[in-house]
């Protein structure tokens, strides 16, 4: 039992993490109605780079995003301006393609810098552990959920109580419509990329402080992002939110009273389920129009 | 006899009562209008006819046959054809291509039959010159102009020889010239035996073309008779000026 | 347009040459991946580029029919003659069946949420290979029979196989563009709904291109999993399969007939050379994601549609320079969707 309950605090403190990462995805997508394939590759870049401050500067990692998230926000600006602008039809299958080249692009970039040996982010809290319900935690896991939690109410205060989030709603309803009214829908759409790859660089640090990667890492992580925004529908935070938590949970509570091997299956097994009788995803929209 | 009969048709989005206890009938061999305020509920109405919306409750009879609930292709088979508000034409497909996709395909979905037969072409361009677009016949849909694409949605139903015809709208955004010709086509297949359910905005075209027509307000139905009779209605004169 | 027959045997001809002219086993390894990928793609196109559903899980259904060889041959202790070959459409089958009860659940979505969900289906079959240790000995692999050929000829039974495949999946491809089915398929690509509306069984047909289309991705599958030997699940369900199949359509032109196989060819033994060039190194997929951007920054409408496109307007040009002589015959196989000169004014892709 206990065992059972130290799986679901992990799985709920590492859900932050992902609900985090998804949360750019789904932000993207709601927005610009494009898929960014890239995120996966992008969260492996924020912890490369705050590994290189971490290594060579010897900075605090939560110190080093200070620096690596505005860096990232750039990086989204010029990958949205070079090459989803450009897109003017089939932009969902053109999205898909082009941020899998970029993904590749840096995969490729980061497999020639650091080879494809393992590492791992260092420091005192991902190393030092203390005891709660009779089991030990590295201090990492609740870190970093604090971190998602403070973003993602940064991001929940941006997107409801500003102008700029007004607008970005506007757009999320009717592309057209928030075109018509005056609204900059490229500006807009720029800085919500910007946005989402920013949010990877914390997302990417939190992960890297976990989880042993290298440059290939990207492709578990975009797979499960993938599924965590279908699973809560997409363009939903709050779908996001509540599938990386379940997703996590339902993994860590399956490989302690099974097996390891078969906790991704099960959580695949009840998106099936969902997706049967909610096609949409938990908070989704149906798509496709009767009019 | 009643073709089609709408009876007691409720449906309702959330909270708003979209149509509350509706019932019409369409009698054959007529031309049935469908009038009342934006709002009132007649696109539901089509919707719920032709299925793509589920009602609450009610009945939807063709023939005398039960047809609630049918999906859209089964409601099609039957025989009863419908246009959209907001033009629905395939836009990448020709024009000639458009008036293929309606015709029967005659089971195992048509895999192993041409997309067009002689018969089926010179069926698809006589329509086409019914309706007078044929000279368009090689061009993309999407290149047409906006009232010829009416015209081709129009003339793309009758490949399939539907004995109802649901119109949402045809002369909306329509110059008069090609209202005028509409309305004719309209009449001279009715002649032919079609039966007409038409919502329209332009009362001029209602009245010029209805036998009978239906007034609608609030999702239900508060006048029905002639043109002349529902013009004096009081009642409909305060759905509209009404609120 | 007479000399269109002749055209089409010349090209078949120097397809069924090519490997006796060049044997170099270089060469011949190039065109064995390359019809195989031409296959892929004429037969995804089938079910992506017909319905404009974008599929996206296909690697599936090809590891499904390369394990499906593996497993057949290692139980039934299958000769490593040409047996394996007479299999592949049993295992193209096995594939089929698979893709059924996933093509019901994916394909009640659409758009967006359909891409998503075959991505995650492709991953969920790739852990299956892992997880399924019993049958398919998890990361560690299967081997097939060796082939007992070799040397020069060893590349030639697999690539006339994969050729007989490709000209199969295409004749299959024109057939369907050619049929009310396929003209079904176009318009739901146009309008889903408005399709349903005219009687188009939408439902059936969707998944009735995806079953054919992962028939023959899965036979194809097999035919790689025999031509490599052993299989491991991140190659026999490999994400980059998706990608390179749909960039090679789309650089072709999607929707189009011979689009895909255009792209493949160009395509294909480009990603080899990078391939034998940067072998593991990170410039190789450097290059292959920068090839991947310029294609589709360049040819967002792919290489037919462009053609076609240009080729109207010169047409037109003439014509109007010299209105008395007749326009020329457009070059080009002419699909349902391009008998009229008039395609030169198709504007900018439409709505969906």
């Amino acid at each position: 039992m206990d065992l059972i309950l130290q799986a679901a605090i992990i799985g709920i403190l590492t859900g932050g993490v992902y609900a985090l990462m998804a949360s750019g995805l789904t932000l993207t997508f709601g927005v610009m109605e494009i898929i960014n394939i890239g995120q996966g590759a992008l969260v492996i870049l924020g912890a490369y780079l705050i590994y290189v401050l971490e290594q060579k500067l010897h900075l605090d990692l939560f110190v080093g995003l200070l620096i690596t998230m505005p860096l990232m926000f750039g990086f989204g600006l010029l990958i949205e301006w070079a090459f989803v602008r450009p897109l003017k039809r089939d932009r969902i299958m053109l999205s898909i393609l082009v941020t899998f080249g970029v993904a590749l692009v840096i995969e490729g970039l980061l497999g020639l810098i650091f080879t494809t040996d393992l590492v791992r982010l260092q420091a005192w809290y991902t190393t030092a552990s203390f005891q709660v319900a009779g089991f030990y935690l590295s201090y990492i896991y609740v870190f970093g959920f604090l971190l998602s939690v403070v973003l993602l109410a940064a991001l929940y205060f941006l997107i409801y109580r500003t102008k700029f989030g007004a607008s970005l709603r506007a757009l999320m309803e009717n592309r057209t419509a928030a075109q018509l009214i005056g609204i900059p829908v490229e500006r807009v759409s720029a800085i919500t990329f910007g946005i989402g790859v920013a949010l990877t660089a914390a997302g990417g640090m939190a992960f890297g402080a976990t989880n042993s990667f290298n440059p290939g890492s990207s492709y578990d992580l975009i797979s499960r992002l993938l599924v965590i925004i279908v699973l809560g529908g997409m363009g939903s935070l709050g779908g996001a939110l509540i599938a990386s938590v379940l997703m996590l949970v339902i993994e860590d509570v399956t490989a302690v009273i099974w097996s390891p091997i078969w906790s991704t299956t099960v959580f695949f097994i009840v998106l099936v389920i969902v997706l049967l009788v909610r096609p949409q995803g938990l908070f989704g929209q149906v798509a496709g129009r009767k009019q | 006899m009643s073709m089609l009969e709408i009876r007691n048709i409720s449906k309702a989005y959330g909270g708003i009562q979209a149509l509350s206890a509706c019932t019409i009938n369409v009698e054959q061999g007529k031309i049935t209008g469908l009038i009342g305020p934006n709002g009132s509920g007649k696109t539901t109405l089509f919707n719920v006819i032709t299925g793509y919306e589920r009602p609450d409750a009610g009945a939807v009879n063709f023939n005398g046959t039960p047809i609630t609930n049918a999906a859209p292709d089964r409601v099609f088979a039957h025989g009863i054809g419908r246009t959209f508000q907001l033009t629905r034409i395939f836009p990448r497909l020709t024009v000639l291509e458009n008036m293929h996709v309606a015709a029967p395909r005659n089971g195992s979905m048509g895999i192993f039959r041409r997309w067009s037969s002689a018969h089926e072409r010179s069926r698809a361009i006589e329509l086409l010159e019914f309706v007078g677009i044929a000279h368009l016949q090689g061009m993309p849909a999407e290149n047409l102009s906006y009232g010829q694409k009416k015209l081709l949605e129009f003339a793309c139903i009758l490949i399939a020889d539907p004995q109802v015809i649901l119109l949402d709208e045809p002369a909306g955004g329509v110059n008069p010239t090609m209202t005028n010709q509409l309305a004719d086509r309209i009449r001279l297949l009715n002649q032919r035996g079609v039966t007409f359910l038409v919502v329209e905005h332009n009362m001029e075209f209602v009245m010029g073309l209805c036998d009978t027509v239906n007034v609608m307000h609030h999702g239900a139905k508060i006048a029905e008779g002639t043109p002349i009779e529902v013009r004096n209605d009081p009642a409909v004169l305060e759905a509209y000026l009404g609120d | 347009m007479k000399s269109k027959p002749i055209w089409l045997l010349a090209l078949l001809a120097a397809a069924v040459a090519l490997p006796l002219v060049f044997p170099n086993p270089t060469i011949t390894t190039i065109a064995v991946l390359t019809v195989i990928f031409a296959a892929a793609a004429t037969a995804w196109n089938i079910f992506a580029g017909y319905t404009g559903y974008i599929a996206l899980g296909h690697a599936a259904f090809f590891g499904t029919g390369a394990y499906s060889l593996a497993i057949i041959c290692q139980h039934w202790h299958v000769p490593a003659d040409f047996t394996p070959f007479a299999l592949l459409p049993l295992c193209g089958v096995i594939a089929a069946v698979v893709s059924l009860p996933l093509g019901l659940v994916a394909l009640r979505t659409r758009g967006h949420t359909f891409i998503v969900i075959t991505i995650a289906m492709f991953f969920v079959a790739q852990l299956l290979a892992y997880d399924l240790r019993g049958v398919t000995h998890g990361s560690a692999g299967l081997s097939l029979p060796i082939p007992l050929w070799s040397g020069d000829f060893y590349n030639m039974p697999f690539y006339y196989a994969g050729l007989l495949i490709l000209l199969l999946a295409l004749a299959v491809s024109w057939w369907i563009r050619n049929s009310k089915y396929g003209l079904g398929l176009l318009a739901i690509r146009d309008d889903e709904d408005r399709a349903l509306g005219l009687g188009v069984k939408t439902g059936p047909s969707k998944l009735l291109a995806f079953v054919i289309s992962a028939f023959f991705v899965g036979m194809l599958g097999a035919l790689w999993a025999y031509y490599i030997e052993s299989i491991f699940p991140p190659f026999a369900f490999d994400a980059l399969f998706d990608v390179a199949i749909a960039l090679m359509t789309f650089m072709g032109g999607i929707g189009t007939l011979v689009g895909p196989i255009l792209g493949a060819l160009l395509l294909e033994p480009a990603q080899q050379l990078f391939a034998v060039y940067f072998g593991q190194s990170g410039w190789y997929l450097v290059l292959y994601g920068a090839l991947l951007l310029v294609v589709i920054l360049l040819l967002p409408e792919g290489i037919v549609p462009t053609i076609r496109k240009r080729w109207a307007q010169w047409t037109a040009a003439r014509a109007r320079s010299s209105p008395n002589s007749p326009a020329p015959a457009p070059p080009l196989p002419p699909s349902p969707t391009s008998q009229h000169p008039a395609i030169a004014a198709r504007g900018e892709g439409g709505e969906r």
